[in-house]
């Protein structure tokens, strides 16, 4: 009987092992979503940068303001560029069907993102532009090939072009672009690595805002249970003494 | 024999009840005086906690029902509202999805305890029935849910399941269009899965609970030695000599068995809800698209095992008859057993080697279930699904020609 178990469990957990091995993305990324400096500046820059076009129909400006301790008279100077009323939620400008024509596909709505595919994949999709003349708007993606989406960041990052001789080193190995930087931005490579970790981490926040709640009530909950459980031991071997 | 009002003779206000009501009677009868087996181990926590589950999806589900909109255009957004403007709405929301999942486990490891001490033997046959109705209503259940979200997996997973339809030879495609009330799914079968799954279902479900504790209640429990205690009673009390009061010895090691559960059920809940993509798959947060297929439609793995033997048989007509025919066949095992033993402790080397291939079978085909076709795949998967189905096609003959043990007289702790 044990050693069925014990193989069984051992098939189980090889089962699952696999169950991850999908493609490869350039790089991997661990959301820090209690750094709040990180979360803040990803706001401030999704403000900037994506919430012209990609809205986050599920997060009102308000539960910013609250979760990320950002006064609201600052979230409504800064951040706000399409209403005034600050518990509104974050709705992009760009009209839907003028998107559609222009871009083949509206922009999507960017509030659970990071759930559906995965920080992860934000983040190498963020870092994975490069220029490909063949495209309407003149740059592709590695992990999105043929998306539709403009590099809005070029001026930060600069323009990424396909390397042969780093595609040749990188071959075969999880990690690493083989793209190379032909034209630098404003920041360095390493400031705009910051800058997408710091985009990520916002949109992993925005994904479950109450995240950080349910798992500040975890410990609790595990410590009260294991007093209890503690105590229904006890009473338990209480009652079954006389039980031979 | 004539119903005597107030059998136990109580007074005060308890008497006045029991004159009209059987209150003493029933507390007596299922808890006080319901003598269980005293050597139930691990393996008899399970009942219990499926019972504490359903309690938790009754009530969680009360609560997410006053904020879901049944409504294809708004249940996406109404899910996302739940789990954001609803106070702690998103651990509401995770303790249902989640309850979904521990439910199956609960369920599961409750179905195999049956098999390994022989728990549907007679005079259990119709405990064994009710608790496989059960598990069939649950199945039903857990589809309809699951689509509720509306999400790109739900949308997708109900078009695969209620197309499983169209294989009836015939008049399929329309009974497909009779379940969805459309010819894609649509607001309209939105609207009806949503009526299942919280009314017909539910009360289905809560009814065959009922019955399949009074069955259960009416010829006592089984136990790990698969011996009877009611054969060895105390001459003078009548009390079986191996039988314990239900309370308070089996409520208090159930808090026990409870209290372990809760701290791994809530631990998966607060720390990792989507329980690795396997309790909420990541495609269901994208809002379900009737034009964009998703790469890989893949079944809670829940039914991972029943998919994967639907997959496995090339014809999808007779696919559909051996998905279902793997979940039916569980109904006649109480007659498909002819050992002299109940118990996988007294039984012979033939059974438990059935039985360990039938459990690795089981989880490979759940696990297979679960992943994009593959040639390697469909092989494994047909014969796993040929063990499946061997473990009881010929359990008539293996389990009465195995040598087993002689059982003991008395249970053996």
């Amino acid at each position: 009987m044990k050693r069925l178990f014990i193989a069984l469990a051992g098939l189980t957990l090889s089962a699952s092992a696999f169950a991850n091995s999908g493609h490869p993305l350039p790089f991997a990324f661990t959301p820090d979503t209690a750094n709040l400096p990180s979360v803040q500046r990803g706001a401030r820059d999704y403000m900037a940068y994506c919430s012209g076009c990609h809205s986050m129909k599920h997060l009102r400006y308000s539960r910013i303001a609250q979760d990320l301790g950002i006064p609201e008279d600052l979230v409504k100077k800064n951040l706000m560029f399409t209403t005034d009323k600050i518990g509104d939620h974050i709705i992009s400008s760009m009209p839907v069907v003028q998107a559609q024509q222009w871009f083949g596909q509206a922009p999507p709505d960017l509030t659970v993102e990071t759930r559906a595919r995965g920080a992860d994949w934000v983040y190498s999709y963020l870092n994975s532009f490069y220029v490909d003349e063949s495209r309407p708007v003149g740059v592709n993606n590695l992990v999105l090939p043929g998306a539709s989406m403009p590099h809005v960041l070029w001026e930060l990052q600069g323009w990424q072009v396909k390397s042969e001789a780093k595609a040749e080193a990188s071959h075969g190995e999880a990690h690493g672009t083989g793209l190379e930087l032909a034209q630098p931005g404003k920041l360095s490579p390493e400031e705009y690595k910051k800058f997408t970790a710091d985009l990520t981490n916002f949109m992993v926040y925005a994904a479950e805002p109450g995240r950080a709640q349910r798992v500040a009530l975890g410990p609790k909950v595990i410590l009260y249970l294991l007093v209890l459980t503690w105590l229904f031991y006890a009473l338990k071997k209480e009652f079954w003494k006389d039980i031979h | 024999m004539a119903i005597v009002p107030n059998p136990h003779k109580t007074t005060g206000v308890l008497g006045w009840i029991d004159d009209r009501f059987p209150l003493t009677k029933l507390w007596k009868d299922h808890l006080t005086e319901y003598y269980a087996p005293k050597n139930f181990n691990f393996w008899y926590y399970f009942g219990s906690l499926a019972l504490l589950v359903l309690v938790n999806q009754l009530l969680t589900g009360i609560f997410l029902t006053m904020h879901y909109k049944p409504d294809a255009a708004q249940a996406w957004d109404s899910v996302e509202y739940i789990m954001r403007d609803v106070p702690w709405g998103n651990v509401i929301r995770y303790l249902h999805s989640t309850g979904a999942s521990a439910f199956f486990i609960v369920v599961f490891l409750h179905m195999y305890r049956g098999l390994l001490y022989g728990s549907y033997r007679k005079p259990r046959e119709l405990i064994w029935v009710f608790g496989m109705l059960i598990f069939f209503v649950l199945m039903a259940e857990a589809f309809c849910g699951y689509v509720l979200p509306w999400g790109q997996m739900s949308y997708w997973g109900a078009q695969v399941i209620i197309s499983l339809f169209g294989a009836i030879p015939k008049i399929g495609p329309d009974i497909v269009v009779w379940v969805q009330g459309d010819y894609i799914p649509s607001d309209a079968t939105l609207n009806r899965l949503f009526s299942f799954h919280v009314i017909m279902l539910p009360f289905i479900l809560v009814g065959l609970v009922v019955a399949h504790l009074i069955a259960l209640h009416e010829v006592g429990s089984n136990n790990p030695d698969g011996v009877e205690i009611k054969k060895h009673k105390d001459p003078v009390t009548k009390i079986p000599l191996d039988g314990i009061g239900f309370h308070p010895y089996y409520t208090v090691k159930d808090l026990v068995g409870i209290g372990v559960f809760l701290m791994i059920f809530l631990g998966v809940v607060l720390f990792a809800p989507d329980g690795g993509g396997y309790f909420i798959e990541k495609p269901n947060f994208i809002p379900a698209n009737p034009l964009v297929t998703p790469e890989h439609i893949t079944p809670a793995w829940y039914f991972g095992t029943f998919y994967a033997i639907l997959r496995a048989i090339p014809d999808k007509l007779m696919g559909v008859i051996g998905m279902f025919g793997a979940v039916l066949i569980l109904f006649a095992l109480p007659w498909l057993d002819r050992s002299p033993v109940k118990s996988i402790r007294y039984k012979g080397p033939i059974f438990k080697i059935a039985l360990a291939l039938f459990t690795v079978a089981f989880v490979v085909l759940c696990y297979l279930g679960l992943q994009p076709p593959s040639p390697m795949g469909t092989l494994l998967s047909r014969i796993g699904t040929f063990i499946y189905f061997a473990f009881f096609i010929l359990m008539p003959w293996y389990s009465a020609i195995d040598k087993t043990k002689p059982e003991p007289e008395r249970v053996t702790g």
